[in-house]
């Protein structure tokens, strides 16, 4: 059985990615007891899936190695994986807390030396890479996979293979018995930072997208860039292999539109001219992008990286939302539509087309705890909004449609409300 | 207390699992760390992770009275809080990622991977025995009040949702209300579902809880005069307009110095200044203030304005180098707040917003779409020119759609000038012109003593630290982090920008940001009063030592110290303040005579772990080359090479170090004099685009061992000896090429002629 030891001063933070760890580590850096729940095997979330951050082009691990640093030599953080916060009751001060934890079948005792992923045949989706891999059912989800210990998919549960990777393990790391659990703990507050996810592509029918395979989304394509993705850091085309030197970048592809995302999610336009750096980096003067756009919303400091961008000849923009993608025989994804600059129709083929999706809250649809939803609601676009007196407190893009910067700051601001909280607590009890 | 001589006990444990035991000799490394080691108790152990191996090397804390543990099993990265004895000082030895998981397990290699394990064993003996238990910087300071200058928005969130927490706080404000331009303006932009109409600004309501507040005080009409001091024992002279100054105790400050919007009598072309009819978004609010609701009147004949055009990026997003480079970012929002206070007092109102790209993130989207419900008219245009027209104004501009010259006929014109932050001065400007002024040259004196007083007239938060008065600037002059996953960290510890003086941004933001400054500055002093480090070594509680008898009061670490940690004292002599020190070891690489230190890292520490290092003679073929890197980045990037078993030479040793600007130059003539043949310096990305956490030191690491050139040249050396090469954390599979090249070249040099001297 898992233990953790938490109070009515204990900070629950729910959501691993870097708000979530920012907050849960300025608060335990201040001294606060802090239990952080996420729910996939491993910290970072999606910026650790990135391979480049704009405007400084520097890469996001270099920024989770500090954090991971700071952690592990933090006692008063208490790190759960693989666990799902399911039930909330209780008030501001006094939070009781279930969280449920699915089973890893790897303890401990793991040295994440590899033995047991040798030893396993059976291969499963790369989630990390966006399943554009595949990777053994004993895996390590990446190389800064923190707790460095392997997983097994449930999917061979019960399997030979399960019982090959336990045969190889020298450490007795691996538990087949391991169950689901759920622990129940107190809390004083809770920082709610469960992120967002890429909005469903396949939603904006026009664009085709899991019909024609050069069809791909932003967060796909750091994939591609990534010395440590599917291709090695190659940008090939999925259908057939093939170099794609000619990228089309379609924005606002669910933002912005009343029948898919509403909001502007902030990120697109710095991400997608952040990406023809990637395909100059790959190809030099032979790379080619184009950017589909209503506005370049390149945000206050952010307007020279814009700047440069424009200046790069390789790079041309047409002011247009696009009307719909055909595929041509060669498999180039073809785009249709009127440029509004001048009002010309074209029609245009690239080698592959990244579709800058938008950012949709991860907390939309999900059934939020009861006691949560008192002191805090989704708005009508699923982001979260502060109601008045509260112990729960919304950060990062669970709020709203924030870079990594913003969202860093907004969980900082978030650890501070969580401590106030406890704060008041620890006086009335003093 | 860190241990003294005679109750010191050296112990090594030697880890056979992961395969350790069968690819190495344990046996052997046991007799190295023995013998060459000199440790009196040695362990081999089969898991020394598991529950059984920790508790064996406890028992030797408790029991045997082992006060120093070299641990030789996987790398610090790995298990980090398993070997975690807070009491016992620990060095790692890197036998699984720096060893086995580099090398081909074949018969052939065997020889030099032992004899890699080895030099690691001894390594990790003669750092743990050069090492301390950090005691803490006893010279703490007991303040935890927070400082916060400046009164807007920004300033009163911080001071409000501080005192919430239960800190006091000290709130200076220049003019004579509280407020700042929030007050300024009729409404704000909605902060809330459906964001469809302006709010309040919700500046009383913040006033008044202010003012009720009993951990606040509130200097109004005063500024701050001297700040004195370091994190946790800051001392705040705040002088008000009659003169009189009160000295106030405080352990972190927020500056939340706001803006200035962009001055508009710089844009003739856009008709501000000949008309009185053209408005900045200043001038706008104070018409809507006036008008309260009812119909807003034009300056000139004060006749209600029927036709209002906006002109978006006026004097922003410049390419010419005239104006502003950046965009504000607020000014879309507020221009589409502004339309609405004519669209909502007469819906006939004729409202046109001129831009070239709208820029409404997020929820701002909504409020958009609600304008244009309202009526009103959004054009991507690009204006060229205002001018009066008879009894108004005529906008002319290129239509971007119909891609036609074009113009508009208007009451009034509304420019959008954007932001500029009030950082105090440019500490590059002030250090320059302090130079100059003591130019023996009367003229260039005069003038650059013009200049001193002017630049420091600027100053904000007048430290009286020895690398000028205020934060320095980041891009644009604003006061903002260069680090996109920490955007709180300046280069002045414990203290913090919030609000536009740090980066555009609207009044939600702003009190975003200044929450979360508030949680920063609460943080720095409940750690200062600790005598902890901050960010990014949060919680070291080692500090600079310095042996001022050998001082030869050359300046070095007051220069280079990326932190403004170091002062001088009366005689001259550099004077620490340890709470501002980030502990990353610049001004110990810079030390030319070696008296700065560490309790946890120095000189020491490093040079005798290169003293250990075995190195064969020149008959042997077998060459060492020496690895300094960063361990923030070169390290981890070594460290995941080996974990995809990406091979590199077995010839390297590596030792990470807290930053290149830690690297002090002795380190590499010691290595070059002891016969090594190359030395490879892995640091992070400098230059504008730097990626050091420490700011400047990876540049000034560079910059210092770049003129190792004449010490190789002495020693009759190659210059290709040392080679600095820039790392990042991603470098996993080009970085064990980039070793194995520089071997073969070396090889290709032939070995070292100092070796066996």
């Amino acid at each position: 059985m898992t233990s953790i030891v938490a109070t009515n001063q204990t900070i629950l933070v729910v959501g691993g990615g870097i708000a979530g760890m920012t907050a849960a580590l300025e608060a335990a850096e201040t001294g606060k007891q802090v239990v952080l729940v996420e729910k996939n095997p491993w910290l970072g979330g999606r910026t650790a899936q990135l391979y480049r951050y704009f405007p400084k082009m520097c890469h996001p691990t270099c920024g989770l190695e500090i954090n991971l640093r700071r952690l592990k030599a933090n006692p008063r953080i208490q790190v759960l994986t693989m666990a799902e916060v399911t039930e909330i009751t209780g008030t501001a001060g006094d939070y009781s807390v279930n969280v449920t934890l699915s089973p890893r079948y790897v303890n401990s005792k793991c040295t994440a030396c590899g033995d047991c992923s040798k030893a396993v045949s059976t291969e499963i989706a790369d989630a990390f890479n966006y399943n554009l891999g595949k990777v053994k059912a004993a895996y390590l989800p990446h190389d800064m996979a923190y707790p460095q210990r392997y997983v097994l998919d449930p999917s061979i549960i019960g399997t030979a293979d399960a019982e090959a990777a336990k045969a190889a393990c020298k450490v007795d790391a691996i538990d087949l018995d391991q169950q689901t659990e759920t622990l129940n703990l107190r809390a004083g507050a809770i920082v709610w930072a469960t992120g967002w996810q890429p909005y469903a592509a396949e939603k904006i029918t026009p664009y085709r997208y899991g019909e024609f395979k050069n069809v791909i989304t932003n967060v796909e394509f750091e994939r591609l860039a990534d010395p440590h993705g599917p291709t090695r850091g190659k940008i090939l085309r999925p259908s057939d292999g093939k170099e794609a030197k000619n990228v089309a970048f379609i924005q606002c592809a669910g933002s912005r539109d009343e029948n898919h995302l509403r909001h502007c999610s902030r990120f697109c336009c710095m991400a997608s001219l952040k990406q023809t750096h990637y395909v100059q980096e790959a190809f030099g003067d032979e790379g080619k992008s184009t950017i589909y756009y209503i506005d370049i919303r390149a945000i206050d400091r952010f307007e020279d990286f814009y700047q440069k961008v424009k200046a790069n000849p390789n790079v041309s923009f047409v002011k247009s939302k696009v009307a719909r993608i055909s595929e041509d025989k060669n498999g180039d994804p073809r785009l249709w539509g009127v440029n509004t600059e001048g009002y010309k129709r074209y029609s245009e083929p690239h080698d592959l087309v990244v579709l800058a999706v938008g950012m949709e809250p991860a907390v939309k649809g999900m059934a939020i705890p009861a006691a949560l939803s008192e002191g805090i609601a989704a708005d009508s676009s699923g982001f979260l909004a502060m109601n008045g007196n509260t112990g729960v407190f919304g950060a990062g893009c669970a709020t709203n449609a924030l870079d990594v910067n913003r969202a860093v700051q907004s969980a900082t601001a978030a650890a501070l409300r969580a401590i106030q909280v406890v704060n008041q607590v620890a006086r009335a009890e003093n | 207390m860190s241990a003294t001589m005679a109750e010191k006990k050296h112990a090594a444990y030697i880890c056979s699992g992961c395969e350790l035991g069968a690819r190495l000799d344990v046996a052997a490394l046991v007799k190295t760390a023995t013998k060459d080691g000199k440790m009196p108790l040695v362990r081999e152990h089969a898991f020394l992770c598991s529950a059984e191996g920790v508790a064996m090397i406890q028992n030797d804390i408790d029991n045997e009275g082992v006060t120093h543990a070299a641990i030789c099993a996987c790398s610090r990265r790995s298990k980090t809080e398993a070997f975690n004895f807070p009491a016992t000082a620990v060095s790692r030895g890197n036998l699984r990622e720096g060893v086995i998981w580099v090398r081909p397990d074949t018969e052939e290699a065997r020889e030099t991977t032992q004899e890699m394990a080895e030099d690691y064993v001894r390594m990790a003996c003669a750092e743990v025995k050069a090492m301390s238990v950090p005691s803490g910087n006893p010279n703490v300071g007991g303040s935890k009040t927070l400082l916060v200058v400046g009164g807007g928005i920004s300033g009163m969130t911080s001071a409000l949702e501080a005192a919430k927490a239960g800190y006091k706080v000290v709130l200076v404000e220049k003019t004579g209300a509280l407020g700042g331009w929030a007050a300024q303006n009729y409404k704000r932009i909605p902060t809330r579902e459906p964001f469809k109409n302006p709010e309040d600004t919700g500046v009383a309501d913040m006033v008044s809880r202010i003012a009720a507040d009993a951990n606040i005080t509130v200097y109004l009409n005063a500024t701050v005069t001297k700040t004195a001091g370091a994190p946790g024992r800051f001392k705040a002279d705040i002088t008000v307009e009659s003169g009189s100054t009160v000295t106030e105790d405080a352990g972190a400050i927020i500056q939340a110095s706001g803006f200035t919007l962009y001055d508009a009598n710089k844009l003739p072309h856009l008709g501000y200044g000949a008309s009185p009819d053209v408005v900045d978004q200043g001038g706008l609010e104070t018409l809507a203030k006036v008008a309260n609701g009812g119909a807003i009147k034009r300056p000139s004949d004060g006749k209600e304005v029927k036709s209002v055009v906006f002109v978006q990026c006026a004097g922003q997003r410049d390419t010419t180098g005239e104006h502003l480079e950046y965009c504000s970012g607020y000014c879309c929002n507020v221009s589409v707040k502004q339309a609405m206070y004519f669209k909502d007092s007469n819906p006939d109102v004729e409202t046109v917003v001129l831009y070239t790209d709208l820029r409404l993130p997020g929820n701002g989207e909504d409020f958009y779409r609600s304008a244009q419900n309202k009526g009103v008219i959004f054009s991507k245009a690009k204006v060229s020119a205002v001018a009066a027209n008879g009894n108004g104004l005529i906008v002319n501009f290129k239509d971007l759609i119909l891609d036609e010259d074009t113009q508009a006929q208007a009451d009034l014109v509304v420019l959008a000038t954007g932001s500029v932050p009030t950082s105090g001065p440019d500490l590059d400007a002030l250090n320059a012109a302090v130079v100059a002024s003591e130019s023996k040259n009367a003229e260039i004196k005069a003038e650059a003593d013009i200049q001193v007083e002017k630049l420091r007239a600027k100053s904000v938060l007048n430290l009286t630290y020895r690398q000028g008065p205020d934060i320095p600037h980041f891009k644009h002059g604003f006061n903002d982090s260069h680090f996109i996953c920490f955007p709180y960290e300046t280069r002045r510890t414990a203290i913090y920008a919030a609000g536009p003086v740090r980066r555009p941004m609207d009044m939600l933001q702003a009190m975003e940001d200044a929450t979360g400054a508030a949680m920063k500055a609460i943080q720095a002093v409940e750690n200062a009063g600790l005598g902890k480090a901050a960010h990014p070594r949060a919680g070291d509680l080692s500090f600079p030592n310095v042996r001022l008898e050998g001082c030869t009061q050359c300046k070095r670490c007051t220069v280079e110290c990326p932190f403004g940690a170091i002062d001088e004292d009366e005689r001259r002599f550099p004077l620490f303040n340890e709470s501002r020190c980030r502990r990353c070891g610049t001004c110990m690489g810079a030390c030319p005579v070696r008296v700065i230190s560490f309790e946890n890292y120095s000189v020491n520490t490093v040079g005798s772990q290169i003293k250990a290092i075995n190195v064969p003679d020149e008959f042997e073929n077998k060459p060492r080359i020496l690895i300094l890197a960063c361990e923030n980045d070169a390290y981890p990037a070594l460290d995941m090479a080996g974990m995809n078993r990406h091979d590199y030479s077995a010839f390297v040793r590596v030792i990470p170090v807290r930053c290149l600007g830690s690297v002090n130059t002795i380190w590499i003539t010691d290595a070059l004099n002891s016969g090594f043949d190359g030395i490879m310096l892995m640091g992070c990305k400098h230059g504008e685009q730097y990626q050091c956490h420490f700011v400047k030191g990876s540049e000034l690491g560079r910059y210092r061992l770049s003129k190792v050139g004449d010490t190789l040249k002495g020693m009759g050396l190659e210059e290709e000896r040392v080679f600095d090469t820039e790392v990042a954390i991603t470098d996993i599979v080009t970085l064990p090429q980039r070793i194995n090249d520089y071997a073969a070249q070396l090889e290709a040099m032939g070995p070292s002629p100092m070796k066996g001297f």
